[in-house]
């Protein structure tokens, strides 16, 4: 039977389901990649923690191994966020919400680029010219503020230190953040901007009214995904810290993160030897704090949904 | 406390273009005075300048007096968020602050003023305000849900208890019912009725019968073709603007012959 309403626009649903398939697929594909790359690691990584010729399981001494450079990618990636994220929702703001419109595009400009240089660029400027920059300020604060676990060990004569490291990264992640504030900022509704203005908010009691929570979301957004590149970041920490053992000075040369051990450490490491399993086994642990950095911040934004306007 | 409100050879501009000339009126306090006119003369422009919202967009400017009992708001030392505080502003399309409960709403405008509130006494202030805006029965339960989940009509009227726990002088509404069901209009009607007690009120409306049933006087604004400023052709008692026009474009208007 064919009435008008079952006809029905063939190509239409050809196309509907045409998308669709592709949709799923590539959603599929995402998470076999995942898949992939957990198992590629989990395989690979067997060797690090289970060695027949010294008595089967060795975890502790794979720990011991790995959890000086743990904490030294959370110091360096930690002051990245701490001198970025500010800075970042400042540029950001003064872009969508202070600046003339001629002058906030060149500085959006701006920020793009520095998105689009390349890390080993940053890596080279913060060995050969941050580095010994910031020697004297090091020095400063090892005599006033030495008192501090942090400030307490000899100051590095290269300036190449976690801190510096941290600064470099830092500045690595300001664009991206900076971009996705920026994007979010501007599409705060008219209508509730105007809300609290009419209200008699100043400019800045707007935006704390209005844009931070309808941005909030977002800024965590950004900052989640500057810290997933401050967490992975290889060849810029590689150049600028001269690793070494694991130290609460900042301000010392030593530490390391996971990024920069592997890739100093891999092309020396004989392919299927343990030392190239403990590489493998740090990059796992990197890629399990990366998915639990990711977990939290949706679990952060996800918390307040009902006031998140949305509804 | 409620001021009178007199405009005096006002000029809106929105960059180089002028949207509303030359506008001189007297509104009464404690009165609820009504703005009619076709689309695009001008009511909101001319509105949004009485509180100085008009200036928030880029380019957007104003020239000549703006009296708020007889203090030019336009005047090089007056500040624009005092003057938004003593001109509170209702808008077309419902707009509590998402993220904040429904309590937090009311309370916006006290949060602003850095006014240190006592739990009684901002219990208080969130009551009366509900009160006079016909909503406490509705929302007494649940003051710490957000206001975005309540109905259109119910977040009109805590956009309007935001706006009247700060006690301002004048009360502006664009359109307050336009995006609502008649019964909240009704309600929303009725609250206008009782504001005017208290405070000016100055309603815009595309609703003949609601500017006859809520306003003791009316403005009719026209243009006289695109790209030309709007106007205020007529300014009257309700009664004589629908019943006894002098102006043949207002007559036109109001009896639905227009355009
Ligand atoms: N943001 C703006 N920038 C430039 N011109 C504007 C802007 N807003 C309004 N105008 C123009 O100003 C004139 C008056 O607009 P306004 O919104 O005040 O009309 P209105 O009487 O409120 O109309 P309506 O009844 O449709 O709401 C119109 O010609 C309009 O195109
Ligand atoms: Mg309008």
């Amino acid at each position: 039977m064919t009435s008008s309403l079952t006809q029905s626009d063939k190509r239409g649903v050809a196309g509907d389901r045409v998308f669709s398939a592709l949709t799923v697929s590539a959603g599929v594909l995402i998470l076999l990649t995942l898949a992939f790359v957990a198992l590629f690691l989990t395989v690979n990584s067997r060797d690090a923690v289970y060695q027949e010729d010294q008595g089967g399981w060795i975890l502790t001494a794979f720990l011991d191994y790995a959890y000086p450079l743990v904490i030294g990618t959370l110091i360096a990636s930690f002051i990245a966020l701490i001198l970025a994220a500010p800075v970042a929702v400042g540029v950001a703001l003064y872009i969508s919400h202070y600046a003339p419109p001629r002058l906030s595009k060149g500085i959006g400009y701006v920020i793009d680029l520095l998105a689009a240089i390349p890390s080993v660029v940053y890596g080279a400027w913060g060995m050969s010219f941050l580095g010994p920059a910031l020697i004297p300020i090091y020095g400063w604060l090892h005599e006033n503020l030495g008192f501090i676990p942090l400030f307490a060990g000899d100051p590095s004569q290269t300036g190449r230190t976690i801190f510096t490291a941290g600064v470099v990264l830092g500045v690595m992640i300001l664009p991206i953040i900076t971009s996705v504030c920026r994007e979010i900022f501007i599409q705060t509704p008219k209508l509730h901007e105007e809300a609290a203005l009419a209200l008699g908010a100043t400019r800045w009691e707007m935006i704390k009214m209005s844009v931070f929570p309808f941005a909030r979301a977002g800024i965590i957004s950004g900052i989640m995904l500057g810290l997933g590149r401050a967490l992975g970041e290889t060849m810029a920490v590689a150049l600028v810290l001269s690793p070494g053992m694991l130290t609460a000075s900042l301000i010392s040369s030593g530490n390391s993160t996971i990024p920069a051990e592997i890739a100093l450490g891999f092309p020396e490491a004989p392919p299927g030897s343990e030392r190239q399993a403990q590489l493998i086994a740090i990059g796992l642990v990197l890629f399990l704090i990366t998915l639990l950095v990711n977990m939290t911040a949706r679990w952060i934004v996800s918390r307040h949904k009902e006031f998140s306007g949305a509804n | 406390m409620s001021k009178r409100v007199d405009a005096v050879d006002l000029n809106v501009y929105y960059g180089d273009f002028l949207a509303v000339e030359g506008i001189n009126i007297s509104i009464d306090a404690r009165a609820v005075t009504a703005f009619i006119g076709p689309s695009g003369c001008g009511k909101t422009t001319f509105l949004r300048s009485l509180n100085r919202m008009h200036e928030v967009l880029p380019g957007a400017r104003v020239k000549g007096q703006l009296l708020l009992d007889g203090e030019d708001i336009y005047d090089p030392g007056v500040d624009p968020v005092t003057v938004r505080t003593q001109v509170g502003m209702v808008f077309q399309r419902p707009n509590p602050f998402p993220t904040m409960t429904i309590r937090e709403n009311v309370l916006a405008g006290y949060k602003l003023n850095g006014a240190r509130l006592s739990k009684s006494q901002s219990e208080e202030i969130v009551e009366t305000s509900l009160r006079s805006a016909n909503l406490w029965n509705e929302v007494k339960d649940r003051l710490d849900r957000p206001g975005s989940g309540l109905s259109g009509g119910q977040q009109q009227r805590l956009c309007i208890a935001r706006t009247i726990a700060v006690k301002p002088d004048v009360i502006l509404m664009d359109e307050p019912c336009s995006a609502l069901d008649p019964i909240s209009t009704l309600a929303i009607e009725d609250l206008i009725g009782e504001l005017q007690q208290d405070y000016t009120v100055i309603i815009v409306t595309h609703n003949m019968q609601q500017a006859a049933r809520v306003s003791q006087k009316t403005a009719f604004f026209n243009i006289a073709g695109t790209g030309k400023p709007g106007k205020l052709i007529e300014y009257n008692d309700t009664t004589a603007i629908f019943n006894t026009p002098q102006e043949k474009s207002t007559e036109d208007y109001v009896s639905g012959r227009f355009g």
